[in-house]
């Protein structure tokens, strides 16, 4: 338990972080609610591309540095295909080329780098970023696109006899909320419960004996592949409703690393954590620690959300390079 | 010996004139020999004789660059470790390969994803025909675990055991796929001797009541001289020796090889 105590520290100086506003009066209740909930729901959108990596590292031990790239594809996808068709049968549309996509990665970049060193697989998995990146706008274009889930943007005020101006919410971040915890629910299930899951489970612990009770690794490659390209469609969906589909999504895949490498890598709940503690950590640093920097060293006091999510990652890094889910290796000598 | 539940049969498995080499390193020349139904078959030999490697052409891990294997009359080329599983044939590891992260029920169950026939929607809803599936397979596992004396430790993660009792786990997950043929590599390694002493009989009593066929590698002599039916000795990829304990343990090669002499 005494080396916890850096674990600890760091956990302390977030809650202190997260109360200190509230404590100095700095903000008022409603304000301070709102930006919680304006964190959260980044935060849930980081979640569902960490979830993809998680996924994926935990099945093949591979890094897919591509999956940024795959929530940006899927995106257009459906953007794309609904201008033609309703948008629930461009999602079925685009599940199924994600699908197609899982089993044609399989076929031409992980199947001849079987048993290959983890930067060879990483610098694949690159490969395929910028061969998804153009070839999405070789096929879908370049242009910004929406996708309208048909559910009402303007935000609604709720608690105005709470608080003085009450709180702005959005009826469609709730939804992504909801979606989320389902997703992320029929996921566990589906580890824990199938048989499938099961064998997923076991290739990620051990390939060599997994193959010797008969579970052929490609299959499941396949499916995990897959299974991480309809993630990455969740999240391209919501994203893209909200900001438009455009080639910055792919960048989302950066601010999910630090999600990662917080949550632990081989952890969906891990994914999920980490993610809104990212989230919330970031808006809330750059709202009301950023003022604070103006004031007493008279910075410019901006970006801060480009930068909190790494640094945090990095102190986990030091003192906690498991992440808070993930598995501690304890190597028998 | 009393009479045999099983009795020993036809040839179910011959290696035909094996070599293998990783580069310049020639692991087998020339290797045949065979194993016949019901029977325990024992490789041995000193430390990098090729015991390993022969099993992991067996298994389907390496491809011999020469010579053939036939398993029931078929020959078979460049086979998965997951085919190879798929047509009869489990395996235990000198280094255990175990899902350490999974608890030993669900590691015994892995081992039953080829009887798995159900498919993935009625799973995740557990009902119907999935649910009377699992429900067989759990059957099966619980009669391997009593079989194998782990009750106790259903539910706690393998990463957690004994090596010991992993050594055990490893053995149930092979059993659960109800194997013909099953290839145990270096099963003893590392034991002490109460531990050796449990190993062999579980090892017998798998032969006698399921009627496996055996295939263990081992470098301890004494151990495998007990409980094998007959016995293959490689010496630097060579097959040195071949038949029935007494015979390996008369033929002069044999001695000389464990005791070593100038050539």
């Amino acid at each position: 338990m005494r080396k916890n105590w850096p674990v600890l520290a760091l956990g302390a100086a977030l809650l202190v972080g997260l109360a200190l506003p509230l404590a100095t009066g700095a903000s008022s209740l409603g304000f301070y609610i709102e930006v919680l909930l304006g964190g959260l729901m980044t935060g849930v959108l980081y979640s569902l591309v960490a979830l993809g990596f998680a996924l994926i590292f935990k099945a093949s031990g591979v890094f897919n540095f591509a999956q940024g790239a795959m929530v940006l594809f899927a995106a257009l996808a459906v953007a794309r295909l609904a201008e033609a068709v309703p948008l629930w049968l461009a999602i079925v549309l685009a599940t199924a080329i994600m699908v197609a996509l899982a089993w044609v990665i399989e076929r031409v970049v992980l199947r001849p780098l079987v048993n290959q060193e983890g930067v060879t697989l990483l610098m694949a998995t690159l490969g395929v970023t910028y061969f998804l990146d153009g070839f999405g706008q070789t096929v879908w274009g370049s242009d910004i696109y929406k996708i309208d889930l048909g559910i009402a943007k303007e935000p609604v005020m709720i608690l105005e006899k709470l608080f003085e101006g009450g709180i702005l919410v959005n009826k469609e971040d709730f939804l992504v909320a909801m979606v989320a915890a389902g997703l992320v629910a029929g996921l566990t299930l589906f580890f824990q419960k199938t048989a499938t899951g099961r064998a997923l489970r076991a290739v990620a612990d051990d390939h060599q004996a997994a193959q010797s009770v008969g579970i052929p690794l490609n299959h499941i490659w396949v499916i995990i592949w897959s299974v991480a390209g309809f993630v990455a469609l969740v999240a391209g969906v919501i994203w893209g409703s909200q900001l438009g589909v455009q080639f910055s999504l792919a960048q989302v895949a950066l601010k999910a690393l630090p999600v990662v490498i917080l949550g632990g890598f081989t952890s969906i709940a891990g994914a999920i954590v980490g993610g809104l503690i990212i989230g919330v950590g970031e808006k809330m640093a750059e709202v009301f620690l950023g003022p604070v920097l103006v004031k007493a060293f008279d910075l410019a006091g901006g970006g801060i959300e480009n930068w909190f999510a790494y640094v945090l990652a990095l102190l986990f890094l030091l003192v906690r390079p498991e992440g808070l889910f993930g598995e501690k290796h304890i190597d028998r000598v | 010996m009393t009479a045999r539940a099983h009795p020993i049969g036809g040839v179910i498995l011959a290696v035909e004139g094996v070599s293998l080499a990783f580069g310049g390193v020639q692991a087998l020349r020339e290797v045949s020999f065979d194993v016949r139904e019901h029977e325990v078959r024992a490789i041995i030999g000193p430390n990098g004789a090729g015991k390993s490697s022969m099993l992991n052409v067996i298994n389907g891990v390496y491809h011999p660059q020469q010579g053939t294997i036939r398993y029931l009359g078929r020959e078979y080329h460049d086979m998965d470790s997951h085919e190879v599983a798929a047509s009869g044939i489990s395996r235990t590891f000198q280094n255990l390969a175990l899902f350490k992260g999974m608890t030993v029920l669900d590691n015994i169950m892995a081992g039953r994803n080829l009887k798995m026939r159900t498919n993935l929607l009625l799973q995740a809803l557990r009902i119907g025909p999935a649910l009377r599936e699992e429900l067989e397979h759990r059957e099966a596992v619980e009669r391997i675990i009593d079989f194998l004396e782990i009750q106790a430790y259903r539910k706690i993660p393998v990463g957690r055991l004994p090596y010991g009792l992993q050594k055990r786990v490893d053995l149930a997950r092979a059993l659960a796929m109800e194997p013909r043929l099953l290839l145990l590599d270096e099963p003893m390694a590392g034991m002490n001797v109460e531990e050796k002493q449990d190993m062999c009989r579980f090892i017998l009593d798998v032969n006698d009541q399921f009627g496996t066929t055996i295939v263990l590698i081992e470098h301890d002599m004494g151990v495998v001289m007990d409980i094998s039916d007959r016995v293959v000795v490689l010496d630097y990829g060579r097959k040195i020796g071949d038949g029935t304990p007494d015979d390996v343990r008369a033929n002069q090669a044999v001695i000389d090889a464990y005791l070593g002499v100038s050539h």
